[in-house]
C-alpha cells in the first residue's frame, strides 16, 4: 500500500469508497506523521483520541452508506477556530487553558460532513504576523528548505501551521483564516493551495476575531480540487453572523477543469513593483502564457490605488483589533494576573498575556481611534478603501474575470530575518494580497514554480465578488501547467 | 505626525496595557516607524468619498427579538479565572 499520508483528499475519498483501506487506517498513519514531525512545531494540540473516535464513526457510516461529502478525511484546524471541548488559544498567552463550550460554524460543518480532527494547528498570535513567529507556542518550521542549506525557514504566517502540516503530509487539509493574507502568502512559502473566499462566504462565527471587517476563513490543501472539496463544506450562510452572506453554495468541485476559453485575465500594471526579484516577474509572465494557451484572453488593468492598500490596513486591522481585544481583561476567560485593583489588574494581565506584535497592534488602533485622531487616520483609512474597492469593480466592469498576480514579494525567509528592526519591513509581506481583503473579494493562491535557490513561488488570482468558480477553473490551469511541488522529507 | 513619550504612556493607558518606563523609548519607535508608513496616505485626494461601512453590498440581516439560548450558567463561567455563585469575582470596586 501507497503511503496514504501522501494520497490527496480526491484519492482518500476514492479510497475509503472502494475499501481499499478504512478511515481508521487513514487516521493513523497521519498521527503517526504528525508524531514524527514534532520538530517543525506545526500542531500546537494533537487529538489523537478523538480523531480516532471520529474516523471509527466515519467508518460506520461508510459502510452503511452513509457516508458524508468528507468521512473520514483527516484534517488539522488552526487554533483560532474554536473547538468544543477542545483547548483554543489563538497562540495567545492571554487566553491560557480556554476550552470552549461550543463549535465555531465553519469546523461545525466540517463535522457534518465526516471530517476527522487530529489536533490544532500553530499560528501567529491572534493571526497578527507573516511568518508564525509571534505564536506563544514558538515559531513553525516549513518544511522546504534552500537547496544544499539546513537553515530553518518560516512557513509564512499567520495561518503557518496549517500550511507547514498540509505540505508536509502531517493532514489533508487545514482550516486557515486570512486577514491580510494569511491563507494565501504561507500557500505561497510551502507549494499548496490556498483560498480566501468573498468576504461573507464562510461564517465567522466561533473563530477569535481579529479584524472583524477582513477576517475570512478559507481552506488549505495540496491541489485545488482538495481546495475546492474542503470550500463547499466550509461555506454557507449562517444566521449567527450577520455578515455571512445569505446564498447559494455552489459544488466549487465542478468548476475544476472547466475551460477558461475567452475568459479576460487582468494583468495589473501597479504590481510591477520596483526592484521586485527577476524570478517573480518571469513566473508571473509565466502563469500568464499558460493561461493565454488554456485560451484565456490577457488584458493590461490598472488598479492605481494599489499602493495605499497596504498604510490603509495598518490602520484598520489594528483599530479593529484593539476594539476585538478588549475583551482580554482577565475576568471571564483567559489568564489573570492579581492586583490590588481592578485597572491594575486588566492594565498587568494585558502586559503580560500579549505578546510583542499583539500589544504593538493593539496600541497602533487606540491612538488612531483616539478623539483627536479619528477622522486623520481611521476615517481617512476607511476612505481610501472605497477607492481601492472602486478600483477592482472599474476592472470587473471592462469585462475581466479575473486578476493575476504574484502571491508574494520573495520566497520564504529564515526564522528571525525579518521586521527585528522596523516592524514595516516584515508587513511588506502581505503587499499583494492585502488588497484583497480590503475589498472583500476572493483571492487564491496556487504553487507555480520555484526560486533559483529552490524554493516554492506562488501565483494569485483575484475574483469578482462570491466567484470563486473562476478561480478554482483558472487556478487549476495553473497547477496543471505548473506540476505539483513536494518538499523532500528531512526530519 | 509622530508619538511622544507622554502621549505612549497616555495609550498604553486607554489600552489598559501595563508599560514600563524603560519599554517607552521602544514602543516610541515602532509607532512612529507605523505612523511614518501609512502618513503616505494624506497625498491621496479624498474629497467626496464615502468611508467605507460594510465591504459586501447587502443588507444586514435582523433576527427576532427573542430569546433562543441560556439557562446554561455553568457552562459561562467555567473558563472564569474566579468566580462565586455563578458571578465573576474581580478586585473590589467600590469602597
Amino acid at each position: 500500500m501507497t503511503d496514504l499520508t501522501s494520497l490527496t483528499i480526491a484519492e482518500a475519498r476514492e479510497g475509503l469508497a472502494s475499501k481499499s483501506f478504512t478511515a481508521a487506517e487513514l487516521t493513523d498513519a497521519h498521527l503517526a506523521a504528525i508524531e514524527a514531525a514534532r520538530v517543525l512545531n506545526a500542531y500546537v494540540l494533537e487529538t489523537p483520541d478523538r480523531a480516532r473516535e471520529m474516523a471509527r464513526a466515519a467508518d460506520a457510516k461508510i459502510a452503511k452508506g452513509e457516508g458524508g461529502p468528507l468521512a473520514g478525511i483527516p484534517l488539522g484546524i488552526k487554533d483560532l477556530f474554536a473547538t468544543r471541548d477542545i483547548r483554543t488559544t489563538a497562540c495567545s498567552k492571554i487566553l491560557g487553558n480556554f476550552i470552549p463550550p461550543y463549535e465555531s460554524t465553519v469546523t461545525s460543518q466540517l463535522w457534518r460532513d465526516g471530517a476527522v480532527l487530529l489536533g490544532k494547528l500553530n499560528n501567529d498570535e491572534f493571526a497578527m504576523g507573516s511568518s508564525n513567529e509571534t505564536s506563544c507556542f514558538g515559531p513553525v518550521t516549513n518544511p522546504w528548505r534552500r537547496e544544499g542549506s539546513n537553515t530553518t525557514l518560516v512557513p509564512g504566517g499567520s495561518s503557518g501551521g496549517s500550511a507547514s502540516a498540509v505540505a508536509a503530509l502531517l493532514c489533508m487539509g487545514a482550516t486557515a483564516t486570512d486577514t491580510g493574507g494569511s491563507i494565501r502568502q504561507p500557500a505561497a512559502f510551502t507549494a499548496t493551495v490556498g483560498i480566501k473566499p468573498t468576504y461573507g462566504r464562510c461564517s465567522r462565527w466561533g473563530i477569535v476575531a481579529f479584524a472583524s471587517s477582513l477576517d475570512q476563513a478559507g481552506p488549505i490543501a495540496r491541489t485545488t480540487r482538495d481546495a475546492a472539496i474542503l470550500m463547499r463544506s466550509m461555506a454557507g450562510h449562517d444566521p449567527k453572523d450577520t455578515t455571512s452572506v445569505d446564498i447559494a453554495v455552489p459544488d466549487y468541485e465542478a468548476a475544476i477543469g472547466k475551460s477558461v476559453k475567452g475568459m479576460k485575465i487582468g494583468i495589473p500594471k501597479e504590481y510591477r513593483l520596483d526592484g521586485m526579484p527577476a524570478e517573480i516577474e518571469k513566473l508571473w509572465s509565466e502563469g500568464a502564457q499558460w493561461l493565454k494557451a488554456a485560451g484565456a484572453e490577457l488584458v493590461e488593468v490598472s488598479l492605481p490605488h494599489t499602493k495605499y492598500a497596504l498604510p490603509a490596513y495598518y490602520i484598520v486591522a489594528p483599530a479593529e483589533a484593539s476594539s476585538n481585544l478588549a475583551r482580554y481583561d482577565g475576568v471571564r476567560y483567559g489568564l489573570r494576573e492579581p492586583a490590588k485593583n481592578i485597572i491594575e489588574m486588566y492594565e498587568d494581565t494585558r502586559a503580560d498575556g500579549f505578546g510583542d506584535e499583539v500589544r504593538r497592534r493593539v496600541l497602533i488602533g487606540t491612538y488612531v481611534l483616539s478623539a483627536g485622531y479619528y477622522d486623520a487616520y481611521y476615517l481617512r483609512a476607511q476612505k481610501v478603501r472605497t477607492l481601492i474597492k472602486k478600483d477592482f469593480e472599474d476592472c470587473f466592469a471592462k469585462g475581466v474575470n479575473a486578476i493575476l498576480t504574484p502571491a508574494t514579494p520573495s520566497a520564504a525567509f529564515g526564522i528571525g530575518e525579518k521586521g527585528g528592526a522596523d516592524p514595516v519591513e516584515m508587513y511588506l509581506n502581505d503587499i499583494f494580497t492585502v488588497t484583497v481583503n480590503m475589498a472583500g473579494l476572493p483571492g487564491i493562491a496556487v504553487p507555480a514554480g520555484k526560486d533559483t535557490q529552490g524554493l516554492p513561488l506562488g501565483l494569485q488570482l483575484i475574483g469578482r465578488p462570491f466567484d470563486e468558480e473562476t478561480l478554482f477553473s483558472l487556478g487549476e490551469v495553473i497547477e496543471r501547467a505548473a506540476g505539483r511541488f513536494t518538499a523532500p522529507r528531512w526530519w | 505626525m509622530s508619538v511622544d513619550a507622554t502621549t505612549v504612556r497616555r495609550i498604553a493607558h486607554l489600552a489598559r496595557i501595563a508599560v514600563s518606563d524603560a519599554e517607552v523609548p521602544h514602543l516610541q519607535g515602532e509607532l512612529n516607524a507605523m505612523l511614518a508608513f501609512v502618513e503616505q496616505l494624506s497625498e491621496v485626494n479624498i474629497d467626496g468619498v464615502e468611508p467605507m461601512t460594510s465591504v459586501t453590498p447587502m443588507e444586514m440581516k435582523k433576527r427576532a427579538d427573542v430569546v433562543n439560548d441560556g439557562e446554561i450558567a455553568d457552562v459561562i463561567v467555567r473558563n472564569a479565572p474566579d468566580t462565586a455563585d455563578h458571578f465573576f469575582l474581580v478586585p473590589k470596586v467600590i469602597e
